[in-house]
């Protein structure tokens, strides 16, 4: 039963944009049909998982399928239910907003498509996380890939998009085919396509090692770890604003489930496991984040902070499996309880932070920060919302990004006793946790500050208009959920207390989690924060004795400031930039003075992808040069060295027979 | 508990403006002047309530949200902190990270109203204030992992606890190393010279005092006593770490931990008067050093 109406949700969203692709007919393309049937799926899916939860006998289904190997199994267990409540929260809250935000009437061409494409990455993507069959698991996330590259060519018109569309699918079909080797060498070492029961194949194997490789590589891919990141900045910023929503929020984070679900396979995983993965993590932290700051373009930002969110999420793994491998029961428990609720907290707010940049987009046609400004005046409640998801993503509390890296802190403050040197390395990770929230809000500041605040520095910006209602209340529900879980954590812990038992394959209480992390306290402070706040508030209003009158910024004496003259993102994110510029390398034009009556002059300053634009990019060049000239050489026209060929590949294979006979 | 926690929260509403009079005083002295009253910050403060105040026509309500988180956050901070010998009011496991992340809150608020006025002077400041802050969290960090290791417990208050004279005896040269560490910060964090000039008046060389140039009346006077409460609240922190004797009168207690405070004022007074300010290209590099003789610190005492 339980599971009949999780598929029936997951049916339901699968197929949410057919009804507008046969219909044709209607003004409306079938947007409102689309977005019902989804909300329908999402709803229906929520209440499988909710169910599964509770009766968790009833939570797995295998039914025939005619493929070799294959079998169409499902089951809903605490690990994929932390990763598809999410996925249904903000699928649906995404549709909802794209009836705003992409409405039919003024982009009658591409609505059909983009509808019919985001229910069925919502689909597939659902069948991922639930999927305990490798084949099938392989077919789901082939379907979501592909998905997911036609919703990121949305507007293929554009160049830019294009671009940022075929580097997805390369990337996406790379990660892919170490999937394939990984299910492949599973099927070969342990007998079966069928996932294994967690923690029960041994780690130390050879073939074992090769799979977490693999895994890496191919999950590492979609997640968008540094530096296999470099699909993720161009796609995140060429998709719809909602899309880019779903896909930073959510789908990137079937890299995560993966990578969790994979490793959670063995029992006592070599150390080395999870070393590479916290180094990985901090490495994609801090790049991630430090890449963020030196963008200008809003979307191309929000997807650098999701490289530095997987980072973070990825250091929580790498404790739990360190915790594993030194058997640190705590650090595993804390270190994996932290990593999924921060992948619950991230989709919450990267995915309220790109509604708010759709809005922003919406009112003044541009994606470049230096054109916004003041943005707060006329658009409060846009204004407000971004507001909370940058608190959220720099983990500040009161708000929910706190309580996750509270967790993964938590857990690797668990590996200082001990006298062995191997968990005192994960040490390391603290400060770098700290160095990565400090730039994460150095870098939010100048969003908010530079977009939101001061006057508008362009007409665009002056002119703004606050978002439609539709486009509002999934930002306000989004920022509702993240400063429920900031005031009361407690309340997801007994999920995560299951996954995290689920995961170790020991008996977690939650009372254990809670008596490591006490959530309690945690929302005792959110709230005398909030009173004491509301006390200082209360101390400023009676100091006040009459309205304050309104004067101009103080100029320093300069009789006629410009909004021109406003501290732009390029110069507050300078200092920064300019201490990372050896892994950034920023190219700068123009801004010096020549001669001695200078004349008008320009500066800018660009930070293009260090491994996508000087790494990557570079070498398929040179590859592509290599190989052309041998394909000339090789292919000249000439028949008779064709008949060469024919004789040298006939002489060949005559040799192998004889050897192999021989 | 409550009894606790008002007699934390008097300590610090009445003392903290001392601390700024006894750092102007010190200056004075080494600057061969009789200087300031004592109370002087107190004056300021009560003329500041009483001022009316003028706001610039391009804030928002961030203008003002920034004085206001920036006066909240240090009184929650300091329920963590031990005065002296006078236990927390408020401890659990994993209360450090708060407490770091609560100044956290307040910095970003302090920025984003500076970016409100649309001033360049002040953009300049928030972001000098964003970026050496960053840099000085990693340090902080590893003075509590130091402290955390030795207390064996992930609470402020049995980290700076009564077994903290104990770990002098066994751990002297990595808490000494973390204790010039956590003075750096301090002063990072708190705008002191050698990274801020609080007295400057020029705007291209200051962080903290060009990022509230356009608060006025009561609005800057919250912003001056939540500045002279952090000092208040890192400095205790300070002081505990450097004077960790428990007697078993507690008046003796305060009077050693109020005495620690006066003498820590005199310290960063003295620094004030003996040193230059850094060039802003300099601070980094001297926040990145710091950051290695913390990690050292903590080396040495996972090695030992």
């Amino acid at each position: 039963m339980i599971m009949t109406v999780f598929i029936a949700g997951t049916l339901l969203l699968l197929f949410s944009g057919v009804p507008g692709l046969v219909g044709r007919g209607g003004p409306n393309g079938g947007e409102r049909t689309a977005t019902v049937l989804l909300l329908t799926g999402a709803l229906l899916g929520t209440g499988g998982v909710i169910a599964a939860l509770k009766h968790p006998d009833a939570a797995s289904l295998s039914l025939p399928w005619a493929v070799p190997g294959g079998a169409f199994a499902l089951a809903i267990d605490p690990i994929s239910a932390c990763f598809l409540f999410p996925v249904f929260l903000i699928g649906a809250l995404g549709a909802i907003y794209a009836l705003g935000y992409w409405p039919h009437r003024t982009h009658p061409e591409t609505g059909r498509r983009l509808r019919f494409f985001y229910g069925l990455i919502a689909g597939a993507l659902t069948l991922v996380l639930t999927a305990r069959n490798g084949l099938l698991f392989l077919a789901a996330w082939e379907i979501m890939a592909l998905a997911g590259f036609f919703l990121v060519t949305t507007e293929e018109k554009h160049l830019e998009t294009r671009r940022a569309g075929f580097i997805y699918l390369t990337c996406a079909h790379t990660g892919t085919l170490a999937l394939f080797a990984l299910f492949i060498l599973l099927e070969q070492s342990f007998g079966s396509f069928a996932f294994p029961a967690p923690a029960v194949l041994d780690g130390t194997s050879g073939p074992a090692s090769a799979i977490f490789l693999l895994a890496l590589f191919g999950f590492g891919v979609k997640a968008g770890l540094t530096p296999l990141h470099i699909w993720l900045p161009g796609a995140h910023a060429a998709a719809p604003s909602h899309v880019s929503a779903f896909l930073s929020g959510v789908m990137i984070k079937s890299g995560i489930y993966g990578l969790v679900r994979v490793s959670g396979f063995f029992a006592a995983p070599p150390a080395w496991w999870g070393s590479t993965i916290l180094i990985l993590g901090v490495v994609s932290g801090v790049l991630g984040v430090v890449f963020a700051i030196a963008q200008h373009d809003i979307k191309r930002l929000l997807a650098y902070h999701s490289v530095e969110n997987i980072g973070i999420i990825a250091i929580g793994l790498g404790a739990a499996l360190l915790g594993k491998s030194y058997d640190l029961p705590l650090l595993t428990i804390l270190g994996l309880a932290g990593a999924l609720l921060h992948v619950i907290n991230h989709g919450l707010f990267k995915s309220l932070l790109f509604l708010g940049a759709g809005a922003m987009i919406h009112a003044t046609g541009t994606r470049e920060i230096d054109r916004y400004g003041g943005l707060l005046r006329r658009l409060p409640l846009t204004g407000i919302a971004f507001l909370g998801g940058a608190v959220a993503i720099c983990g500040l509390p009161p708000l929910n990004g706190f309580v996750s890296e509270w967790l993964i802190y938590l857990g690797l403050f668990q590996s200082l006793g001990g006298e062995t040197l191997g968990p005192h390395l994960s040490l390391f990770a603290i400060p770098a946790l700290a160095l990565i929230g400090g730039l994460a809000l150095a870098c939010f500041v100048k969003v908010f500050g530079i977009a939101f605040l001061g006057a508008p520095r362009t007409p665009a910006a002056a002119h703004a208009h606050e978002a439609p209602a539709g486009m509002l209340w999934p930002m306000g529900l989004l920022l509702a959920c993240c400063l429920c879980i900031g005031l009361w954590p407690g309340a997801l812990f007994p999920l995560l207390a299951a996954a995290a038992s689920l995961w170790s394959g020991m008996a977690v209480p939650t009372t254990l989690l809670t008596a490591q992390a006490p959530a309690a306290a945690l929302s005792w402070n959110a709230f005398g924060l909030l009173l004491l706040l509301a006390a200082s508030a209360g101390v400023l209003r009676l100091g006040l004795r009459k309205a304050p009158p309104r004067t101009a910024t103080w100029g320093c004496g300069y009789p006629l400031p410009t909004a021109r003259m406003q501290y732009t993102a390029s110069s507050f994110g300078a200092l920064l930039v300019d201490l990372f510029r050896w892994g950034l390398r920023p190219d700068r034009h123009g801004g010096k003075a020549r001669g001695l009556l200078p004349t008008a002059t320009e500066f800018s300053r660009h930070t293009p992808d260090t491994i996508l634009d000087r790494g990557v990019i570079p070498v398929c060049r040179g590859a592509i040069r290599v190989f052309s000239r041998l394909r000339a050489l090789i292919q000249n026209g000439s028949t008779s060295f064709y008949l060469l060929y024919v004789a040298l590949a006939l002489f060949g294979l005559l040799t192998l027979a004889t050897l192999s006979r021989g | 508990m409550i009894g606790k926690a008002l007699l934390h929260l008097l300590l610090l509403f009445l003392l903290s403006p001392l601390l700024l009079g006894v750092i102007g005083k010190t200056k004075a002295l080494f600057a061969g002047r009789w200087g300031a009253p004592l109370l002087q910050p107190y004056f300021d403060l009560w003329k500041l309530a009483r001022k009316d105040m003028v706001l610039s026509q391009t804030t928002t309500w961030v203008f003002l949200a920034g004085p206001l988180i920036g006066f909240a956050v240090p009184p929650l901070a300091a329920l963590f902190i031990p005065f002296g010998a006078l236990p927390a009011p408020v401890s659990f496991n994993g209360d450090l990270i708060l407490f770091v992340y609560l100044f956290g809150l307040a910095r970003f608020f302090t920025a984003s109203a500076a970016l409100d006025t649309g001033s360049s002077f002040e953009g300049m400041g928030a972001a000098r204030e964003v970026t050496f802050s960053c840099l000085a969290e990693p340090t902080l960090l590893f003075v509590l992992i130091v402290l955390a290791r030795l207390a064996g417990d992930l609470s402020l208050d049995a980290m700076l606890g009564p077994t903290l004279h104990l770990s002098w005896h066994q751990a002297g040269a990595a808490l000494s190393l973390a204790l010039v560490s956590l003075f750096v910060v301090l002063l990072v964090e708190n705008s002191r010279i050698p990274f801020d000039d609080p007295n400057t008046h020029l705007e291209l060389t200051m962080i903290h005092e060009v990022m509230v140039l356009d608060h006025s009346g009561p609005a800057f006077g919250l912003i001056l006593y939540g500045a002279a409460m952090k000092l208040f609240v890192l400095g205790a922190v300070l002081v505990r770490m450097a004077l960790p004797m428990t007697y078993p009168s507690p008046w003796l207690n305060l009077a050693v931990f109020i005495a620690g405070m006066l003498a820590l004022a005199v310290v960063i007074g003295v620094v004030e008067s003996i040193m230059a300010r850094l060039r802003l290209i300099r601070v980094p590099q001297v926040l990145v050093g710091t950051t290695l003789l913390s990690a050292f610190a903590m080396v040495l005492l996972l090695r030992q």
